[in-house]
């Protein structure tokens, strides 16, 4: 619940490692608000979250790489690339892969810099370290939000519509990541209007329509037929499974 | 050079020196926060906690009447900090937040120091400084007020950076977003009070500012920025401090004239430079 609105109703997802999961759905089917809810970027007015299996808790959402539609609402003040994409160094890890800088995350670590480099370069813009981020275009933006997630080495990398209002060539660098991505045994979830230059990288989608699940299943080929609301998803691709949860959303 | 002997030029410019570091340092994050005017917002309650300081000390018969006056500003200024950020959390429109407390503080400021027994004459000091009655007991305050916003807020600046950048992503993180948020406010509010002393409630948001806008004109960093902007605001207090003290001009108000004067001339050299690259 956000306010005093139901807005996701027992919505379970399942991810495997090195699995990437479509989540598609109309313009407020909920999708985004779940994606939201599951990294703790809007606080509940009910209801309650789990990952990995278990009630969601700093520990656990440390565990998840976040990117954003777009950059934040803040940016006052230029900042580099590379001061964006070294923030995601920041916040607590348990098991000492991601950030673990010093007093409990408020600190990066020493190495933070290195690690942020690499971070773009694997998205390929190393050479735009030092440049500030909002001049940068939509596509390179995104890049760097990306950098920003992969940088704290997460086991589940959640992104919110990375293609939308992207140049091609970031949709390609995109894919190229998504396939790295894929073999490090990263697992995925990304939501979509269209599957676009990275339909061959996804193993599955999954349809929200008004908050519900309508369909779980191979990713759909008539994309503007199931991002449609209302669309009975269920009755077009006989076999479609239901899953259990690696995330999952319960009502009050 | 024989002036830098006397002891009121040394604190004079003591004081000076450390709000000019101190203060561009909680102005850029102000700024980053698109929050500029947070600085004027609680300079207001910190007068109207100037006066409560007036009728505290003057209800306990104080011999010195406004011994009172800058703790209460401290107090005062503080909890408009927690207010304003603990109304921004709700959702309520920042503007409005500022508005309402901008008037209620200059409001209960002329009240309360009329209840005490003063007059609006002794607010003047307090909305345009006062740096030449300065103390060393105002100077070691001011060493120690200093001294905490540096620390914390050049300490924590990647921590502070990536709430006042993004916040969303910073929640998502495992970060203390509330307590940060907080951490900005208390800072902010801390240093207006320090501020005040040098420029006044009114031009105290100035020195925040200010020197954070020329050094945007001059790097894209956000640490580089926060830097330069500290040494801009050092030179500029000292160097206003230090001419008025062989000039009869009020040293607040020219700090600030020479700052406003420094980003039109570095706003224009930017200007032409991107002119000619172009």
């Amino acid at each position: 619940m956000l306010g005093t609105t139901e807005i996701l109703h027992g919505v379970d997802l399942e991810v495997s490692a090195g699995e990437v999961v479509a989540l598609m759905g109309g313009n407020g089917s909920g999708k985004s608000t779940f994606v939201r809810a599951m990294v703790g970027a809007v606080p509940l007015a009910g209801g309650s979250v789990s990952l990995f299996g278990s009630p969601s808790t700093p520990a656990a959402r440390a565990r998840l790489g976040y990117v954003p539609q777009r950059i934040g609402a803040g940016g006052g003040v230029s900042a580099t690339a590379l001061e964006v994409v070294m923030s995601g160094l920041l916040g607590s890890r348990e098991d000492g892969r991601g950030a673990a800088g010093g007093l409990r995350g408020l600190i990066p670590p020493r190495d933070a810099k290195r690690r942020a480099i690499d971070a773009l370069r694997s998205v390929a813009i190393e050479d735009l370290a030092r440049r500030d981020v909002l001049r940068l275009s939509g596509g390179q933006q995104q890049r760097v939000l990306i950098a920003r997630a992969l940088v704290r080495r997460p086991d589940l990398l959640i992104l919110d519509e990375p293609m939308a209002g992207v140049d091609l060539q970031s949709q390609v660098s995109f894919a190229h990541t998504l396939g790295h991505l894929k073999h490090d045994g990263v697992a995925v979830v990304v939501v979509l209007h269209e599957l676009g230059s990275i339909a061959r990288h996804i193993d599955h989608a999954v349809v929200l329509e008004q908050g519900c699940v309508t369909y779980v299943g191979a990713p759909p080929k008539d994309l503007g037929v199931h991002a449609l609301p209302g669309h009975e998803h269920e009755h077009a691709h006989e076999g479609a499974q239901p899953t259990g949860g690696a995330l999952g959303l319960e009502g009050p | 050079m024989t002036l830098l002997t006397d002891p009121l030029v040394q604190r004079m410019l003591l004081v000076g020196l450390l709000v000019g570091l101190a203060a561009p340092v909680m102005g850029t994050y102000l700024v980053q926060r698109r929050m500029a005017l947070l600085g004027d917002g609680i300079g207001h309650v910190a007068l109207a906690g100037v006066a409560a300081g007036w009728l505290a000390g003057s209800a306990a018969g104080l011999a010195q009447r406004d011994a009172l006056a800058i703790p209460g500003a401290v107090v005062f200024a503080i909890a408009g900090a927690v207010v304003i950020e603990r109304m921004r959390a709700r959702g309520t429109a920042a503007d409005v937040v500022m508005a309402i407390l901008f008037y209620g503080g200059i409001a209960g400021g002329v009240l309360l120091i009329g209840l005490a027994g003063g007059s609006n004459a002794n607010l003047l000091g307090y909305l345009f400084g006062s740096i030449s009655t300065v103390t060393w007991g105002d100077v070691w305050v001011s060493v120690a007020l200093a001294a905490l916003i540096l620390i914390i807020g050049l300490g924590l600046r990647s921590s502070l950076f990536a709430v006042t950048h993004d916040q969303e992503f910073a929640r998502s993180t495992g970060l203390p977003v509330a307590v940060l948020n907080m951490v900005v406010a208390v800072l902010a509010a801390i240093t207006i009070t320090v501020a005040m002393r040098v420029v006044g409630v009114l031009l105290v948001s100035a020195l925040m500012i200010v020197p954070v806008a020329i050094a945007q004109l001059m790097t894209r960093s956000f640490a580089r920025t926060m830097h330069v902007a500290m040494g801009l605001g050092a030179v500029l207090t000292v160097t206003g401090i230090w001419i008025t003290l062989f000039h009869n001009l009020q040293p607040g108000a020219l700090i600030v004239v020479l700052g406003v004067a420094l980003y039109v001339i570095v706003a224009a050299v930017t200007a032409a430079r991107e002119r000619v690259r172009a």
